[in-house]
C-alpha cells in the first residue's frame, strides 16, 4: 500500500465510485454513508441521497452520527414520514440502490446484524433488522461496504436478517418485483461481485499493495477469484482531499455538540 | 378535545401496570420527559413499543417498568449497543423481558395499519429472511388478485401512544414538524394519547400541509420543555451527542447506571427535570 492513503480510505473511494450520476440511493449510516457523501462531493454530485428517517435528497454538510441528525432534515430537499418513506419509496421501488453495511457477511452476501451465536442463546446480541431487510429485495441493486476480516466474512451467516442470495444462491429466484441484490461488496482489500451463475462472492477487483493471500487470509471461506481480475484504481488526490475535509469537519461537529 | 395536564398527572391517568406503551419520535423528539415520569412512577410489567428504542427504553428496561419489548433497530445510534437492553434480555436483570423483533417497513405499516383501523398489514418484506422464524408475528398470505406472497403482520395498536411535539395552541391541537417518523400514526393508532409539548401558543401558525395532529384525537396534552433532551427538538435544540457517547459507560455497569437513574430521574421532580 503507498503511503499517500490508508486502505480505509481506499475502501471509502472505491465504494463512492460505485454510486453513478443520478442515481437515487438509500444510505446507511457509518461507511455508506461516508462513501455516498463523497460521491455526492465529486463526481457525483446529481446523486440522490435518501435516508430512512425520511430526508429525501440530503445534502448534508457533515456526517451524521444517527440516522435521524437534524442536518439530514435541514438539508433535505424535503421530509416524510416513515410509513412514506418505506411504504411509497423503498417498497414502491423508488430507489436505485441500497447502501448497506453489515456485521457479517457469507459468500452469497446474506448479511446478519442480529446476533453471533443461537437466537435463545446469543453471545454477542446486534441492534436487528431496523431498515435493511426491505431494502435489500426492493431496491434496484445493493452495494455492501465493510471492512475485511475473518470475523466479518464467514461461510455461513448466524443469522439472515437481510437476505443476498439465500442459504444456497437461489433465494431470489423467480420472486416477483425483488431488486438485483448485492451487486458489489467493496472492502479494504478489494471489490467483490456475486458469480453470475453460482451467486457465490467473487474477487473481481483488487485494491493497490494487496496481495491475493491477504484476501484469501481474511475471509472465511475458499474465495474464488474472477478469471479477469482487474486493479482497483488509487484514489485521486481531488477524492482524497474532499474525503478528509469531509471526515474533519464532521469530527469538528460532533465534537462540540 | 385535549385535556391540559401536567406530566405527572397524565402518566397517573393514562398509564396503567400492565399496559401496551409506544413512545415514539425516530431519533427525534425522544419523549424523555415522558419515559423518566413512567420510571418515577414505578410503573411496571409494560409492553414497550417502539420502532428504535434508544436510550429511554434502555433506562426504563433498566429501571425495571418493562415486561416485553416490540422493536426493529435496537442499539445506540452512532454508538453502539444499548446495555441496559442487552443486561435484560441475555442476563436477566433486573429482571427478564421477552422481545419480539421486526423490520423497519414491518413496524411502520403496523402503525399506519392501527391508524386506519385496521387488523393487519401487509407488505412486501422479509424475503429471505430468518426474523419470520423468530417472530411468530410475522406471517405470509397470498395476494387474492395476483397470487403473490406477501408478508402480514398484526397493526399496532397501543394502550397508550406518547410522543414529543413542538407546540400545541389552547385547543390542545399539536404540531410536528422536521423528521415526523411514526408520531402522527402512533397517536392515531392508540386507544389513548399524551402529547408533551416545548410550549403552548396562541396560534400553531403554520402552512396548510403541516403535521397537525387536531386535539381531538389526543386525550392530554402536558408542557415539557426540554422534553426530548438529550434527543433533540428541530427548531429549540440540537440532540447531545456527547450525551449519547457517554451514556455508554454509564450503561454498561449496573451499579452506575443505578447512580445515574438515582440522581437523575428519582432524584428529580418533573419541574426539574
Amino acid at each position: 500500500m503507498s503511503d499517500g492513503y490508508t486502505s480505509g480510505e481506499m475502501m471509502t473511494v472505491t465504494a463512492s465510485r460505485a454510486l453513478r450520476d443520478g442515481q437515487s440511493c438509500f444510505v446507511g449510516i457509518g461507511l455508506p454513508s461516508e462513501a455516498a457523501n463523497l460521491a455526492r462531493l465529486t463526481h457525483a454530485p446529481n446523486v440522490v441521497l435518501i435516508y430512512e428517517s425520511g430526508t429525501l435528497a440530503t445534502k448534508p454538510e457533515v456526517l451524521p452520527l444517527s440516522i435521524g441528525d437534524g442536518e439530514l432534515c435541514e438539508t433535505a430537499l424535503t421530509t416524510v414520514s416513515v410509513p412514506e418513506m418505506f411504504r411509497y419509496w423503498v417498497q414502491g421501488g423508488k430507489i436505485d440502490v441500497g447502501f448497506l453495511g453489515a456485521a457479517q457477511i457469507d459468500k452469497y452476501a446474506n448479511l446478519n446484524t442480529t446476533l453471533i451465536g443461537d437466537y435463545t442463546d446469543p453471545k454477542v446480541r446486534l441492534p436487528g433488522g431496523g431498515g435493511a431487510p426491505e431494502m435489500a429485495t426492493c431496491t434496484g441493486e445493493i452495494f455492501i461496504t465493510l471492512k475485511h476480516s475473518k470475523r466479518t466474512f464467514v461461510e455461513a451467516v448466524d443469522f439472515v436478517t437481510t437476505v443476498g442470495f439465500g442459504r444456497d444462491g437461489t433465494a431470489r429466484d423467480g420472486v416477483p418485483h425483488i431488486g438485483a441484490g448485492p451487486t458489489r461488496v467493496i472492502t479494504d482489500l478489494c471489490v467483490m461481485q456475486p458469480d453470475p451463475e453460482t451467486r457465490e462472492l467473487t474477487v473481481t477487483s483488487i485494491h493497490p499493495g494487496v496481495g491475493r493471500d491477504e484476501i484469501i487470509e481474511a475471509t472465511g471461506w475458499a474465495i474464488a477469484f474472477a478469471d479477469d481480475v482487474t486493479d482497483t484504481a488509487e484514489p485521486s488526490d481531488q477524492e482524497l482531499h474532499v474525503l478528509r475535509a469531509l471526515k474533519a469537519r464532521t469530527e469538528t461537529h460532533h465534537a462540540a455538540s | 378535545m385535549a385535556e391540559f395536564l401536567s406530566l405527572p398527572d397524565a402518566i397517573a391517568r393514562y398509564v396503567d401496570d400492565g399496559a401496551t406503551v409506544a413512545l415514539e419520535g425516530f431519533t427525534h423528539l425522544i419523549p424523555f420527559a415522558a419515559g423518566h415520569e413512567i420510571i418515577r412512577q414505578g410503573k411496571r410489567d409494560l409492553t414497550l413499543i417502539r420502532m428504535t428504542p434508544d436510550l429511554i427504553y434502555d433506562q426504563m428496561i433498566g429501571a425495571g417498568c418493562a415486561k416485553k419489548l416490540i422493536f426493529s433497530w435496537g442499539g445506540n445510534p452512532g454508538v453502539g449497543s444499548l446495555h441496559r437492553l442487552r443486561d435484560a434480555v441475555e442476563k436477566g436483570w433486573p429482571r427478564r423481558i421477552d422481545i419480539l423483533e421486526h423490520s423497519h417497513a414491518a413496524m411502520a405499516n403496523a402503525f399506519e395499519a392501527g391508524a386506519a383501523g385496521l387488523p393487519l398489514a401487509v407488505l412486501r418484506g422479509y424475503i429471505g429472511s430468518d426474523l419470520p422464524k423468530v417472530n411468530d408475528q410475522i406471517k405470509f398470505i397470498e395476494c387474492p388478485f395476483t397470487g403473490e406472497r406477501l408478508a402480514a403482520v398484526p397493526s399496532i395498536r397501543p394502550d397508550v401512544s406518547i410522543v414529543h411535539a413542538q407546540k400545541a395552541d389552547r385547543h390542545g391541537n399539536v404540531l410536528v414538524e422536521g423528521i415526523v417518523g411514526v408520531q402522527k400514526e402512533a397517536v392515531m393508532a392508540a386507544r389513548t394519547s399524551i402529547v408533551t409539548v416545548e410550549e403552548v401558543v396562541d396560534t400553531l401558525d403554520t402552512h396548510p400541509n403541516a403535521c397537525v395532529i387536531p386535539g381531538w384525537v389526543i386525550n392530554a396534552v402536558a408542557r415539557a420543555p426540554g422534553g426530548a433532551k438529550p434527543s433533540y427538538t428541530h427548531g429549540y435544540y440540537p440532540r447531545s451527542n456527547k450525551f449519547y457517547k457517554d451514556w455508554d459507560a454509564i450503561a454498561r455497569d449496573r451499579e452506575a447506571f443505578t447512580a445515574w437513574l438515582d440522581e437523575h430521574v428519582h432524584g428529580k421532580t418533573h419541574q426539574e427535570a
